[in-house]
């Protein structure tokens, strides 16, 4: 999984006054670092690729949702009643497509007529905030605990590794929904107690990939001889093991971003979400379960914001773990 | 085989009362952090502080966690009493608990409901073992075709999609638009079979092709891996047919993974499939359980995640033991 022992600039600095090695057209042979062979292999997956610029297209999306709305969207709580059919017992919004018009860009919200678009844009920032902040979360500790791990080894490791399992073993999702349910359900308190709940029961899966690396690196010379000159367990582990293992993080990282969209998600439909008003892609699902027999846009438009998310984030994860891991199978 | 089987159940039952502790404790402890008196949960908001007082008396919530932890363990095994002065209330073995709101044990609850989560969790695995796995092994046989790229890309398009999503898209094309399948209420499978099974049909296609993904992406791997071990080419060198090299020898190896992940999968469907039960309507032990989140009935909460991770725990052990059958390797160790 590793890219190999990183070695320190020196190791490859050309001797001074040394010509660089020139092949018969003349053409000079390049030196190509780990990083940019990687990034030659992602540039030529052209469904990671595709994944990358959803999410970043995404990300800018929900930094700039105030402006993108005030240009395209209606503020996200205004009602528009108008644009709902009274014909219909006032559920339904006017038009086939649940809405959708130039000015509604993704339709209405059954019964309150209220922008979808801007709910879908404001969902994102509620969305990635929280999956971004776990993950965050997750691998701060599943880096901590793996490499404490798998370099201490021994009884430490032992502990660590059962911790993990007895993590990996609990009711999820019933454990996650209990808890926020006995909890102050404000809004700035509720997204710090779903990050805390999500990263805490995702870091395992870093933890235990760091722990693999880390045990299997620090038998190796590199470790051995920063050891043999007196390097201190601080420096091995920050200069030595660490930058080996940025590429499994990295990859890692960005495959459980997308389990926990899901997972936001997923308790926001089981109604122990962000509360509203706050915009958020899985109540916007929940909601919709009273209304998609008339009004089928309000559910498939949340979801396929969803799914879409996930799988660009699925789609660029993969193509990372393929990039920087040659051995993975393809 | 029979020391090993013991330091399992050993580990098990360590895990579960960790489990339990934990639990338990995070029950208790994280509303008092939080500012909430369980016992205000409890009795509803319109209750003067006298009543509160009464009710944290009748539950015992006014004693230390340790004490009431020890009353939950004894409550499973010998049954308690909540006593408050006249009213008494009887909870018999094994007690997890007493919801106040149904004014049923917690216990009865949960078996009442358990049926239909089994009913869930067995249908759907069938269908993604075999299909995840099928899928997976053709897959990795063809590796590099047109068959197997969609495969994988359709397997990672399949764990993009959340249940919340595909469960009310088939509801609506099938149920309401299409009229394949009837909506309405679960039925049992002694009252009426077909209707038992289409009622579940959605369910257990929708949940299976979740799994099923993620089972195909994980045999595929696997499958890649080992088939270009040495043992591989020697059984091919014997001359063995490329039928008994795959099915036989390769499949072994194959199986060590996935039979791990369905057992902790299976222990957490049986603990409550929460989304999908949700998503179709299906009164299981899910639906129980968010049920009972919404109505603050927080005996029936802890006792359906405790339910759960013994679930986990089960389905886990037995994991370890299947292991031992698949690899001899493990009985050793």
């Amino acid at each position: 999984m590793t890219l190999g022992p990183v070695t320190s600039s020196t190791d490859v600095a050309t001797p001074a006054g040394e010509e660089t090695p020139t092949i018969a057209d003349g053409k000079k042979i390049e030196g190509r670092s780990l990083g940019r062979i990687a990034w030659m292999r992602l540039k030529r997956d052209k469904l990671a690729m595709a994944g990358g610029g959803f999410i970043i297209f995404l990300i800018l999306v929900a930094i700039l949702a105030p402006l993108i709305n005030k240009v395209l969207g209606h503020p996200v709580n205004e009602y528009h009643q108008d644009k709902i059919d009274p014909n219909l017992g006032g559920i339904p919004p006017v038009g086939t497509w649940g809405g959708i018009s130039k000015d509604f860009l993704l339709g209405v919200q059954p019964v309150t007529g209220r922008d979808l678009f801007s709910q879908i844009i404001y969902g994102a920032q509620t969305s990635l905030l929280i999956a971004l902040l776990a993950t965050l979360l997750a691998v701060v500790i599943g880096i901590v605990v793996g490499v404490t791990a798998g370099y201490y080894g021994g009884w430490v490791d032992s502990l660590f590794s059962r911790f993990m399992d007895l993590i990996l073993a609990f009711p999820l999702i019933l454990f996650a929904i209990a808890l926020i349910s006995v909890l102050p359900p404000t809004k700035g308190f509720r997204i710090a107690v779903m990050v805390l709940i999500i990263g805490g029961f995702s870091w395992p899966y870093i933890g235990r990939i760091v722990r693999g690396q880390a045990l299997s690196l620090r038998e190796r010379e590199f470790v051995e001889a920063a050891r043999s000159v007196g390097a201190g367990s601080f420096r091995i582990i920050f200069r030595e093991l660490l930058p080996n293992l940025a590429a499994p993080i990295l990859v890692y990282s960005t495959l459980i971003i997308p389990s926990n969209i899901l997972f936001e998600a997923a308790l926001s439909f089981l109604g122990v979400g962000v509360p509203p008003p706050t915009p958020s892609w899985g109540r916007l699902l929940s909601d919709a379960v009273d209304y998609y027999e008339y009004d089928p846009m309000y559910m498939l438009i949340p979801g396929l914001a969803i799914f879409v998310t996930v799988l660009a984030f699925n789609l660029f994860g993969d193509g990372l773990r393929d990039a920087l891991d040659p051995k993975s199978n393809r | 085989m029979i020391n090993y089987i013991l330091r399992r159940v050993v580990t098990s039952v360590v895990l579960m009362i960790i489990i339990s502790v934990v639990t338990f404790g995070v029950f208790f402890m994280v509303p008092k952090l939080a500012g909430t008196n369980p016992a205000e949960l409890y009795v509803g908001k319109s209750a003067t502080p006298a009543d509160v007082a009464a009710t944290a008396r009748k539950l015992g919530l006014d004693q230390p966690v340790y004490v009431q932890y020890g009353r939950f363990v004894k409550g499973i095994v010998a049954g308690r009493d909540f006593n408050s002065g006249p009213s008494k209330t009887h909870c018999p073995a094994p007690c997890f608990g007493y919801s106040f709101r149904n004014d049923r044990p917690v216990f009865p609850l949960l078996l009442d409901r358990l049926p239909v989560t089994i009913s869930l969790a067995i249908g759907a695995s069938i269908i993604w073992l075999i299909g995840g796995v099928l899928a997976g092994v053709i897959s990795a046989l063809r590796r590099g075709s047109i068959l197997d790229r969609s495969m994988m890309i359709l397997a990672l398009a399949g764990v993009s999609l959340p249940i919340y999503f595909t469960g009310l898209l088939a509801q609506l094309i099938f149920v309401h638009n299409l009229h394949w399948l009837p909506g309405g209420e679960y039925v049992n499978f002694r009252d009426n079979p077909i209707g038992w099974a289409s009622k579940l049909l959605l369910g257990w296609i929708t949940l299976a092709l979740l799994y099923a993904a993620t089972y195909a992406r994980l045999t595929r791997a696997t499958m890649l891996e080992t088939v270009s071990e040495d043992y591989i080419r020697t059984a091919r060198a014997k001359g063995l047919r490329e039928r008994v090299v795959i099915g036989k020898h390769a499949m072994r190896s194959v199986l060590t993974p996935i039979v791990t992940i369905f057992g902790l999968d299976i222990g957490q469907l049986l603990g409550g499939a929460i989304l999908t039960e949700s998503v179709f309507g299906l009164p299981g032990i899910g639906r129980l359980s968010i049920d009972a989140v919404n109505t603050k009935d927080l005996p029936v909460v802890l006792g359906v995640t405790l339910f759960g991770a013994l679930f986990i725990v089960v389905a886990n052990f037995v994991v370890d033991l299947l292991y031992a059958v698949i690899d001899p390797r493990v009985r050793l160790a």
